[in-house]
């Protein structure tokens, strides 16, 4: 295994683990951050799938060079789209947080966890 | 001649079950005007329902379609494909879906509909679409993405603070159920070198070691389950589906598990077959524990929408029933029980929302009367109850009787014998809603007494409708149970699918 793909594979690790780590705290602040780690750690281990490993490739032209030595376009496109979409989603999630944190006046999410039924 | 060319310009514009939607959506924002906003998302879901059976016909007559969009060949550029299971599923997304739009009409909380309701309902619905004709694993996941993004929106549509602390955990136990589910197309990617369908269906049978295909089952399963609620992970559902509007609920009910199941169901038979019997018994626990548990957690309710949502989580076990035992009769049994299920679960909860209305709470024990006030809305209720439960002749019995007919067929007697048993428990379940909110005399504060509730047509009509198609499921339900053999039969025959979307000259050779 090349030093580099070991390299990711602990970066990846760590920020799962960070991330985790994030959203099991109380504070929803933290909550947004975790889930913008975790979209992060998914990304690069998209990376490391690609044929080359983390090996620097050529440029996928065709005829100009050799197949073996190309990069694999396809895990940047899918990376790509994958940061659009955890983009978005975490705009939506920093505008829920405020509406949420304002309508109960804190980010704890033990202040903020679902109301208990009102039917015990 | 002519049927060639029809089912010509049919796969050529396969793609219209998701652009319409999103023309609806787009023209509904511009307009202020509820009335225009509300034709125009009418009209073109109305559309869109009307292509879809112009589609089903043709796929029931003639096979399978197929796009490549932009003529990219398969592997390379994006496929939908639309085959029986697919059209099951789009009939029954369009129906409820039209018959939510109209119910929402009705609603009087016009300050809901300036929240661009109804656009975001299409937006959904676009998703949804989606993700039932992508021929493309990771096509899938940014379907998912759209139709998530949506249900995000729609949940705390109106923002009241019991919609903002239910949807915390709905949204972010759905985005980690996301990332397990990219994590494992991500995985994948790696070790077939591919994320299209049909090609993983080729490359994964053809995988030296089948240990890494069962770790990627798993991953599959695990992000999967939690979308559709399965035993120790839907805790998400039941906390966040009594908050939003009736609407909406309504359609999450008949939806969102739904899509979970689906993509269990399109994926596991094509790449992991092998892995599926390996984890049958895995499975079959989850299933029969997911219907006990979500059954006693109903009866333990008395807000009869949450009652009603752990009734969802029950209802599933019996998909993943059929899911685990993976024949072909069984899949097909499980794409007729999504059917009859989504219908039944989106009636009922728009029957409780009217209850919720005249009542002005949503507690069963402050409700009464309803059956002398409305027996119209009674009988709209029993018979959606009934065919719940499994009552012939509604469409409830005849999918329930597929099902378990494909589990005893296969020999998971157990499973099987906690299926029926449960069946009883949702029985007596949708006793205590009868007897709480419809047989027993009215609470004396509760019946509003001089200006009685007139239940409007605009609510009444989409759940006569859906109540009418439950029992219309059952009684003439031939052509449905075909549709559904012939669903099984496409979902699981991987050398047709590889044909279908990798054409002849592809299928020998692999790579």
């Amino acid at each position: 295994m090349p030093l580099s793909t070991l390299l990711m594979a602990i970066v990846v690790g760590w920020l799962f683990g960070a991330a985790v780590y994030l959203l099991l705290r109380r504070s929803l602040v933290r909550l947004v951050l975790g889930l913008a780690l975790l979209s992060y750690a998914v990304s690069l281990l998209f990376f490391t799938m690609s044929n080359t490993g983390l090996r620097p490739g050529v440029p996928p032209i065709i005829n100009a060079t050799p197949p073996e030595a190309m990069t694999d376009p396809l895990p940047q496109a899918l990376v790509l789209t994958a940061i659009v979409i955890a983009f978005g989603i975490t705009a939506f999630l920093l505008a829920l947080a405020v509406r949420a944190s304002q309508a109960a006046n804190t980010d704890d999410m033990d202040v903020l966890s679902p109301p208990p039924p009102d039917d015990h | 001649m002519a049927e060639t060319a029809l089912r010509q310009i049919l796969s050529y514009t396969l793609t219209i079950p998701v652009i319409l939607p999103l023309i609806g959506a787009l023209l509904g924002t511009l307009f202020t005007n509820l009335r225009v906003r509300r034709l125009i998302c009418l009209t073109t879901l109305a559309a869109t329902a009307v292509y879809v059976v112009l589609l089903t016909i043709a796929v029931a007559q003639g096979g399978a379609l197929v796009l490549q969009v932009g003529n990219w060949p398969a592997p390379f550029g994006v496929t939908f494909v639309a085959d029986m299971l697919s059209l099951l599923m789009l009939l029954m997304s369009c129906g409820v879906g039209v018959a939510v739009l109209v119910y929402s009409f009705g609603n009087g909380d016009s300050e809901l509909e300036r929240y661009a309701f109804h656009p975001l309902l299409l937006i959904q619905l676009m998703g949804v679409h989606g993700a039932f004709l992508a021929g493309d694993v990771f096509n899938l996941y940014v379907w998912f993405e759209v139709l998530l993004t949506a249900s995000f929106a729609l949940i705390v549509a109106g923002s009241s603070r019991a919609q903002l602390q239910a949807g915390i955990p709905y949204l972010v136990l759905n985005l980690l159920s996301s990332t397990i589910f990219l994590i494992a197309c991500g995985l994948l990617y790696g070790v077939a070198g591919t994320l299209n369908l049909a090609q993983l269906t080729q490359r994964m049978a053809e995988l030296p070691s089948p240990g890494i295909s069962t770790v990627l089952a798993v991953l599959f399963l695990l992000g999967y389950a939690i979308k559709a609620g399965t035993f120790p992970l839907f805790s998400w559902l039941p906390v966040s589906y009594h908050t939003p509007p009736v609407a909406v609920t309504a359609l999450f009910s008949a939806l969102m598990t739904k899509v979970g199941v689906y993509a269990l169901l399109r994926i596991f038979p094509l790449i992991f077959p092998d892995d599926l019997a390996v984890l049958q018994p895995l499975v079959l626990w989850a299933a029969a524990l997911t219907m006990v548990v979500g059954v006693l957690g109903a009866l333990a309710q008395y807000n009869v929408r949450r009652l009603l949502s752990f009734h969802i989580v029950s209802q599933v076990g019996y998909l993943l029933l059929a899911f685990a035992i993976g024949t072909p009769a069984a899949i097909g049994a499980a794409a007729l029980f999504i059917v009859h299920v989504a219908i039944a679960k989106a009636a009922l909860f728009m029957i409780g929302g009217v209850a919720e209305r005249i009542f002005g709470t949503a507690d069963l024990r402050r409700m009464g009367g309803l059956a002398r006030a409305h027996p119209g809305l009674a009988v709209l209720f029993a018979i959606a109850a009934l065919s719940l439960a499994g009552i012939p002749p509604l469409g409830g019995f005849l999918a329930k009787l597929y099902v378990l007919q494909a589990t005893f067929e296969a020999g998971a007697y157990l499973a099987g014998g906690v299926a029926l048993a449960v069946s009883l428990l949702t029985t007596l379940s949708m006793l205590k809603i009868w007897y709480e909110a419809f047989w027993k005399a009215a609470p004396d504060a509760a019946l509003p007494g001089e200006q009685p509730y007139r239940l409007a047509p605009v609510l009444g009509l989409p759940i006569a409708a859906l109540a009418l198609t439950g029992v219309l499921l059952g009684v003439f339900g031939g052509p449905v149970v075909r549709a559904a053999e012939q669903a099984g039969r496409d979902a699981t025959d991987r050398a047709a699918y590889v044909r279908l979307v990798l054409g002849d000259e592809l299928v020998g050779g692999g790579r």
